[in-house]
């Protein structure tokens, strides 16, 4: 029977070619514009670390008071120095990092080759078991070299082709900001998007992944300076680095791992009684406002997704709405116009659920039309978005076969969806009166 | 021509009508507000920077192993590497002038700070004015081609140098237009003294200039983008900034000549693909999103009426037919082709009209939404009106085609069975 009704189907369709090309194009228009900004807001909007993303956790302290606060009553969004030491020294959580980004230059051993510029940030040797970073060669380092200031570095296999031309460089040195460091381990393809450990300072996306990782007090010890944001309640009293260090200012990252929510209230009680601490040492002249949010919580408060791509996809689906619409329209005309046909199917003892049938099999034969067209329509949409958006998200967006299902999968439901009603209709019709008119 | 048949006819085919009205609201509420989008991020790129933007590039550098800026003794060795870059730059046969600065307009580096009347006053207090400084030399106001409305521009005896992090009193300034017109609302601010950042030691406003925007691009500017403050400061550390104006269509060459420049005078220092930029790299960099965002707007807004447009024209024409025969009697009776027309484009009319006042309301309700999830202002009834014109203009325009194969439709019709 479904071959008889694909039968008719093509057979009405080819009959009234520019109604089928209309609905065709709106509906191939509408998915394909829905799916490329799907595309891109799925790429923005993923989970960098699904597997582990609700034990990492961001704490927040407030060393600004009511004034420094935004106009919600956050407190700041990143650490200063003399917080996030206190908070290492305390070591409440199973793992924790402090960390901040560093541009150092690193001089290649080759003579005769121009030093080059590399983005890093400065972490604890914990950092890379809480974050699961694979590595391809070594390892990371040891709590001891973080207390020693231990002159190791983690690199990115990236850095480690340019450098060592990609093999094992474990115990080799490298020169970086004019001083040697002992390669302890070389990154594997790690390139988390958005740039989780550190939204604040990366804007959430970049094309350039870090390139080095060295410990957090070696780069404190040796005044490497911070690369990042730097925000101020108060002008620092002293100058330099070291100024920055005893300063209130922000400017340093921080997370921490907490299995289970008991392990979580826990750590919020922490850093409640080291807030009540400083404000009765008189550091804060004011009650504790702390936060302590999970990564998912996080991304979500900084808006790592920008909102430019929720307004486009919302746009978009507004477009495919308006395109079902008119699909709802072109059917019913289309499907009225055969009234007599449907009259004479009727009186031959058709039933209702032959008819509903019938004109569903040609509302999704217009849906596959439109999601094919669909398809090479998001294959172009998808190419062409690094022409229109920035660099660092229309990286993200690809074609994968999810995505290709989807759109066929959205384009046919849709039209059927929309098929309901003028099938409904025509189901109506009387044959009698049908018969009679004509 | 009376409404009456016309509305009885409308009222047989209740499910097509109703369509194409939502349709038509539904379009209208989009389009509004998208083109409302493109009108802003079209406003915002078309704002003027205050620079002469053409034979404008930067140099980013940073040196390696250099001296430590925390000490004394290391900011003098990195001031005087400093001048040496500056001095082999100016001697360039393509450069007009050269000038060290810590950023740009439109670039994605920013000191931000605040002034104000009083001494003391908290940084981030109610009453403090913010502003975005830039450190710079004399030959500021030649390199980036800035106006100086009032007062004086910087001369060499002005300058200063500082450790990048180092805090040190600030004598003089010079500042933008905007930001003096805020301070001093009588437009005498040459002479007058402000406090940056909540100093005690008073700052003399020597001149100001007509416009110069802030480096961010960010939301959190658009309060403050015209508020700069210029401090003859050479800024010292392990890496440095510097502005090139060159010889009008020398950009290219110039730009060529800097790397062997500048590493002949140092090698030990980074300068990459990126080291180099005209100000056009910068500024398409800038506004690279908002371009972005404006285009897709335009290309769902152009499919939208597209698909609008056909969607009347395919259910009309099906009308149409569909009254094949009442039209041959209408025709028969005496109507004029004319008649035939109008009736299709009052009909159309009546139903584009419902349309868009309900489309008015969803496009006014969509911006409340839009307003209240994300940064986006109240849209102004001018696009609304458009808006409107423009559907109705659309709808009229699909109409007539098939309105005007009704209209010639042979009285004979009328004669002849269906």
């Amino acid at each position: 029977m479904f071959s008889y009704y694909l039968e008719l189907a093509l057979r009405s369709l080819r009959r009234s070619p520019g109604l089928t090309a209309l609905m065709v194009l709106a509906i191939g228009f509408g998915v394909a514009a829905s799916m490329t900004t799907w595309s891109v807001f799925r790429a923005v909007s993923g989970d960098p670390i699904p597997w582990k993303s609700s034990q990492l956790f961001v704490p927040q302290i407030d060393n600004w008071g009511p004034n420094g606060r935004s106009s919600d009553g956050e407190p700041p969004n990143a650490m200063g120095y003399t917080d996030a030491m206190a908070l290492m020294r305390d070591h409440r959580a199973k793992r924790q990092s402090a960390m901040y980004q560093i541009s150092p230059s690193v001089v290649p051993a080759e003579v005769g080759k121009h030093p080059l510029n590399v983005s890093g940030h400065a972490v604890y040797g914990e950092f890379f078991p809480m974050l699961d970073v694979p590595f391809k060669y070594g390892s990371g380092w040891s709590a001891s070299d973080d207390t020693n200031r231990a002159t190791v570095v983690v690199i990115s296999g990236k850095l480690n082709q340019k450098l060592f031309g990609g093999a094992s460089s474990v115990g080799k040195t490298v020169n970086i900001e004019g001083k040697d460091y002992r390669v302890v381990g070389v990154l594997d393809d790690w390139n988390p998007q958005p740039r989780f450990y550190d939204v604040v300072n990366t804007g959430g996306f970049s094309t350039t992944g870090d390139d080095v990782f060295l410990p957090f007090l070696t780069a404190i010890q040796t005044s490497m300076p911070n690369d990042g944001n730097t925000n101020c309640n108060a002008v620092p009293e002293e100058s330099g680095f070291v100024g920055l260090q005893h300063s209130e200012c922000v400017w340093i990252a921080y997370m921490a791992e907490l299995d289970g929510a008991a392990a979580a209230t826990a750590y919020r009680n922490y850093l409640n009684d080291y807030a009540r601490e400083q404000q009765q040492a008189g550091r804060f002249r004011w009650a504790p406002n702390s936060r302590l949010r999970n990564l998912p919580q996080w991304l979500d408060n900084q808006h790592v997704v920008p909102s430019d791509t929720k307004v486009s996809l919302l746009v978009a689906l507004g477009l495919l709405l308006v395109c079902l619409v008119n699909t709802v329209g072109l059917l019913l005309a289309k499907f009225l116009r055969r009234s007599g046909e449907i009259g004479v199917r009727r009186a031959l003892g058709a039933q209702r659920a032959a008819i509903y049938a019938q004109f569903l099999t040609e509302a999704g034969i217009v849906g596959l039309a439109g999601g094919v067209l669909g398809l090479l329509l998001t294959g172009a949409g998808v190419a062409s978005v690094g022409w229109v958006l920035p660099r660092d998200i229309a990286a993200l967006a690809r074609v994968d076969v999810s995505l290709l299902l989807l759109t066929l999968l959205v384009a046919v439901v849709a039209t059927m969806l929309a098929g309901l009603y003028p099938t409904f209709r025509a189901s109506r019709v009387q044959p009698a009166w049908q018969l009679k008119s004509n | 021509m009376k409404l009456h048949p016309i509305l009885a006819a409308l009222r047989k085919h209740k499910a097509g009508t109703v369509l194409i009205a939502l349709q038509i609201a539904l379009t209208l509420a989009i389009v509004c507000n998208a083109v409302f989008i493109i009108g802003q991020r079209i406003d915002r790129v078309n704002r003027i920077t205050g620079l002469d933007e053409s034979n404008l590039f930067l140099v980013s550098q940073q040196w390696v192993g250099a001296p430590n800026a925390d000490s004394a003794d290391g900011v003098e060795k990195l001031d005087t590497m400093q001048r040496e870059d500056l001095a082999a730059l100016r001697q360039l046969p393509d450069v007009a002038s050269v000038a060290p600065i810590n950023s740009l307009p439109l670039l994605n580096s920013s000191w931000t700070g605040s002034v104000s009347h009083k001494p003391g006053a908290q940084l981030s207090g109610k009453d403090n004015t913010r502003t975005a400084y830039y450190f710079t030399d004399e030959q500021m106001l030649s390199t980036l081609g800035v106006r100086l409305v009032a007062g004086r521009a910087f001369n060499a005896g002005d300058v200063q140098h500082q450790g990048f992090r180092d805090q040190r009193d600030r004598p003089i300034a010079i500042i933008t237009r905007q930001l003096a017109d805020k301070l001093f609302p009588k437009g005498d601010a040459v002479g007058k003294v402000m406090y940056t950042d909540g100093s005690n030691a008073p700052t003399t406003i020597i001149g100001v200039v007509a416009r110069l925007q802030i480096p961010s691009t960010s939301s959190q500017g658009n309060d403050f983008a015209w508020y700069s403050t210029l401090i003859p400061t050479r800024l010292d550390a392990n890496f440095a900034r510097y502005a090139v104006r060159t010889k009008p269509g020398r950009l290219d060459a110039a730009m060529r000549a800097v790397a062997p420049t500048l590493y002949k005078v140092n090698p030990m220092r980074v300068l990459d693909d990126d080291s180099v930029k005209p100000f056009s790299d910068i500024r398409a960099r800038a506004y690279r999103a908002d371009v972005g965002m404006a285009i897709l707007m335009g290309v769902i807004c152009l499919i939208l009426l597209c698909v609008t447009a056909a969607g009347i024209v395919g259910l009309t024409s099906f009308w149409v037919g569909q009254r094949h025969r009442q039209i041959g009697v209408r025709r028969a009776l005496g109507a004029r082709k004319v008649d035939i027309l109008h009736y299709f484009q009052i009909e159309n009319l009546l139903i584009v009209g419902v349309g868009v006042a309900i489309g008015v309301l969803l496009a006014l309700g969509l911006n409340l939404w839009l307003m209240s999830h994300y940064e986006m202002t109240r849209i102004p009834l001018p696009y609304v009106l458009t808006g409107v014109l423009a559907m109705l203009a659309i709808g009229q325009a699909a109409v007539f085609v098939p309105a005007r194969r009704a209209s010639n439709v042979p009285p004979v019709v009328a004669t002849r069975a269906a």
